[in-house]
């Protein structure tokens, strides 16, 4: 007699919780070979809304907190990655269609770019930020500081873990906190991700990952006035472009899609395109 | 006759030597522009100067054109150091003609002499010299060895520091070896076309920087050119708005500088004399058309009135009037345009409740003039605390504690600058950490230097200018390995890094 299998309920991740989407939508989930594997809920606009509340809400902790900190919990999510490889690796296989071998080196770049971005979180201020030599009795100092809420389009092809990590890690890094859109086809991996999220040191609300479709959410993050930042990773097939333009309105940062096997590679440049860089002078006086 | 009026003193205007009218500079001649050309006039007296020409879109397309040959010819094959040896020479010719440049812009203008003299001229050589410095020293701006320039430059400044402005972007993209065509402001192309016989006298090869002159379709057909790989722009957070819809989707690299409405706190502990120093220079520096003025000024509340009191004592011993007088703090408003905007935004400021004093002095009967102003009982909702004024206004807002302080002042979508002012040290440092804005002076303000990075957050703008961000604004690092910072620059220099134990096909077969 074989055991029936106990199938998962695939929710949304905001503000460190597992909410359906309001919208009470799901959307299939079909392995690469076809067959049916899960639903997954379908965000809303309501729901990308309520996650950028989450996110803001959440900037103030995750920014305050010392380097030093963020940095660990960012190690931490290494660390429970390692421990949970086996269920990526077979939720990379069934998706994505590829050996145990490939989503076995999936899983091993993902973990080791946390590893790599956790360990810039107390540098990239000395390497980005510098004193400066001004003509007057000033002490004037620059630093970089985190812009404030990062709305992502995770890649849509190539790896599904491999894309978000690489999309959502380098925004964290200095404080930033994070909406992302999963990868709309192979969203297990995101899925996943955020109950590692939910069981390591990250406060609730710095991640938030929804499911569903780009194309109906992203506008909606665009266009958001509480939102600082636009990745526009994941969104070459869109109408990328009308998301720019409409980031415009409210002067996000914007970084442009990315194709290919090199998109997003680990960068320094990653990090501080997520700052805005802070001057301040001191006058000095001998009182 | 009591002990504030001086005799006139006005600075000679013998020593310029101007024409009756100005063409666009392009490919290193003074051309005409087919355009129908406007008049420049003198804001103190509404008198014309002199006639500038006007740039069509064929006068677009040549300054490109010539932008471009530069680019590909003389200006790539130059080295480094070369390249720094012109902005020295730059540097020098502007100290040489200072006094010429400074009675002009004040012309044109209508700042004070004090400031064009004692400001905007020496920063503008002072930025000329830092940057020349940068030329032949990139492989340490931040982006790794060996980074590349961008190509041609689109450039459109304001106003408000005309020649200083003009500064800020040409050396910074020259030092990274860029070529540049730049837009003056419509009220504001005198000391441009003035800089422009400079950069004759210093032999500059031709079409390096051309400058051609128009109202906001000029700049517009500018910056949308298709030619064009970088676009600058320093104005009103509205144009910057335009601008970044109007470059999405292209590979035109962005650096917008716009409005602020800048909180300068004053808490109870502070050094008073030097902060009623800080909040006049604040917000009565260069009219208050300044767009990191200390516009709203935020007062601990157990010491609101003795602060009013002393400001207003201090304001009243301003003196407004001929620009060219060298006793003159507060001269004339740039335009009939702007002094309109300003003249509204009052009586909006005492329809809405809060509560005007003005400065008994005499206004010129020619000219564009506003009398220094002060708002009181000014509540965060009122178009006075939220609306850039760019005028000598100030609206005044109280607080009891550093976090309400902190709120008030974050309460804005701008985001450029703010004043500390506290004798306590600790203090100051908590509260710069959590103002968001790109530039903060504590104990001080509106000061500028050129290894001083500035630009905004929030609405206020992204990139930076000065210092090694406003550097690495003009280049990008030496492979296309990632192009992460194409559209939106970020506002500190990017640094190239990768984990060295990684390569190429590594990820490459991870990612497949």
């Amino acid at each position: 007699m074989t055991r029936l299998a106990i199938p998962k309920t695939y929710k949304l991740y905001i503000g460190g919780k597992f909410p359906r989407s309001e919208s009470g939508r799901v959307y299939e989930i079909l392995a690469k070979k076809g067959d049916f594997l899960a639903n997954a809920a379908k965000a809303s606009r309501k729901d990308a809304r309520e996650a950028v509340v989450a996110a803001r809400a959440a900037v103030g902790g995750w920014s305050g907190a010392t380097a030093y900190n963020r940095g660990q919990v960012l190690y931490r999510i290494a660390e429970l990655l390692e421990g949970r490889r086996a269920q990526f690796v077979d939720e990379i296989m069934s998706t994505e269609g590829v050996s145990a071998a490939a989503a076995s080196a999936q899983v091993d770049e993902a973990i080791d770019r946390w590893v790599w971005y956790a360990g810039w979180a107390d540098k990239y201020v000395q390497v980005a930020g510098n004193a400066n030599p001004v003509s007057g009795p000033f002490f004037n100092i620059s630093v970089p500081e985190p812009t404030g809420i990062v709305a992502i389009v995770a890649p849509q092809t190539g790896g599904s873990l491999l894309g978000l990590v690489s999309a959502v890690a380098p925004a964290l890094v200095a404080g930033n906190t994070v909406v992302v859109i999963a990868n709309e086809t192979m969203p297990l991996s995101a899925i996943s991700l955020s109950e590692v999220l939910a069981t390591s040191d990250v406060p609730g609300g710095v991640v938030n990952i929804l499911t569903g479709s780009p194309a109906e959410i992203a506008p909606w993050l665009a266009s958001h006035a509480d939102v600082n930042a636009l990745d526009l990773l994941g969104a070459g097939s869109l109408d990328w472009v009308d998301l720019q333009i409409a980031a415009a309105e409210t002067l996000k940062r914007v970084l442009p899609p990315e194709n290919g096997p090199d998109a997003a590679t680990p960068s320094v440049d990653r990090i501080v395109a997520f700052t805005e860089t802070k001057t301040v002078w001191h006058t000095k006086g001998l009182i | 006759m009591n002990f504030l009026d001086y005799a006139p003193a006005p600075e000679s205007q013998a020593i310029l030597n101007l024409r009756s009218d100005y063409g666009l500079f392009i490919d290193g001649q003074f051309v005409a522009g087919r355009g129908t050309p406007f008049p420049t006039i003198n804001p103190a007296t509404e008198k014309p100067i002199a006639m500038i020409a006007n740039a069509n879109d064929a006068d677009v397309d040549d300054a490109v054109a010539a932008a471009r040959r530069a680019y590909n010819g003389p200006w790539s094959r130059l080295s480094g150091s070369d390249r720094g040896k012109y902005l020295f020479r730059i540097a020098r010719l502007v100290q040489e003609r200072a006094r010429e440049l400074a009675v002009a812009e004040s012309l044109d203008n209508g700042k004070p002499i004090k400031e064009s003299r004692d400001v905007d001229v020496p920063l503008v050589a002072a930025w000329f010299f830092y940057y020349a410095g940068w030329a032949d020293k990139l492989d340490h701006a931040g982006l790794g060895p060996n980074p590349a320039s961008l190509g041609v430059a689109a450039q459109v400044i304001p106003w408000n520091f005309p020649l200083l402005m003009l500064a800020w972007k040409i050396a910074p993209a020259l030092a990274a070896g860029n070529t540049v065509v730049l837009k003056p402001a419509e009220t504001t192309s005198l000391t441009a076309m003035l800089f422009a016989e400079i950069l004759q006298q210093a032999d500059l090869p031709a079409g390096v920087v051309n400058i051609i002159t128009g109202a906001g379709n000029t700049g517009q057909a500018l910056v949308n050119h298709p030619d064009v790989n970088k676009v600058a722009f320093t104005g009103s957070t509205a144009v910057g708005r335009a601008i970044a819809r109007s470059v999405a989707g292209t590979d035109k690299k962005l650096t917008l500088e716009l409005g602020g409405k800048a909180a300068n706190i004053v808490f109870d502990d502070a050094p008073i004399d030097q902060a009623i120093e800080g909040i006049v220079n604040g917000i009565f520096f260069n009219q208050g058309h300044v767009c990191c003025a200390g516009s709203r000024l935020l007062v601990q509340e157990s010491i609101h009135d003795e602060v009013l009191d002393r400001l207003k004592g201090r304001i009243s011993t301003l003196r407004l009037g001929d620009p060219l007088d060298k006793n003159t703090d507060i001269g004339a408003i740039n335009s009939a345009a702007q002094l309109k905007r300003i003249t509204e935004l009052t009586a909006m400021g005492e329809q809405e409740g809060a509560e005007r004093w003005t400065a008994d002095c005499a206004i010129p009967e020619n000219g564009f003039w506003f009398a220094p102003t002060i708002f009181t009982n000014v509540s965060t909702s009122h178009r006075i605390a939220r609306d850039e004024i760019f005028g000598p206004v100030l609206s005044v807002l109280t607080f009891r504690t550093p976090a309400e302080a902190i709120a008030k002042a974050n309460n804005t979508p701008y985001g450029l600058s703010a004043g500390i002012w506290t004798d306590k040290g600790s203090r100051i440092l908590a509260v710069a950490d959590k103002l968001r804005a790109g530039v903060i002076w504590a104990n001080t303000f509106n000061r500028f230097d050129p290894a001083s990075p500035f630009g905004g957050y929030k609405e206020s703008g992204y990139g930076r200018e000065g210092g090694r961000p406003g550097l690495a604004a003009y280049l990008k690092p030496a492979t296309s390995r990632h192009r992460s910072v194409t559209t939106a620059a970020p506002a500190a220099p990017a640094v190239s890094a990768a984990p060295a134990a990684k390569t190429p096909s590594a990820r490459k077969k991870a990612a497949k």
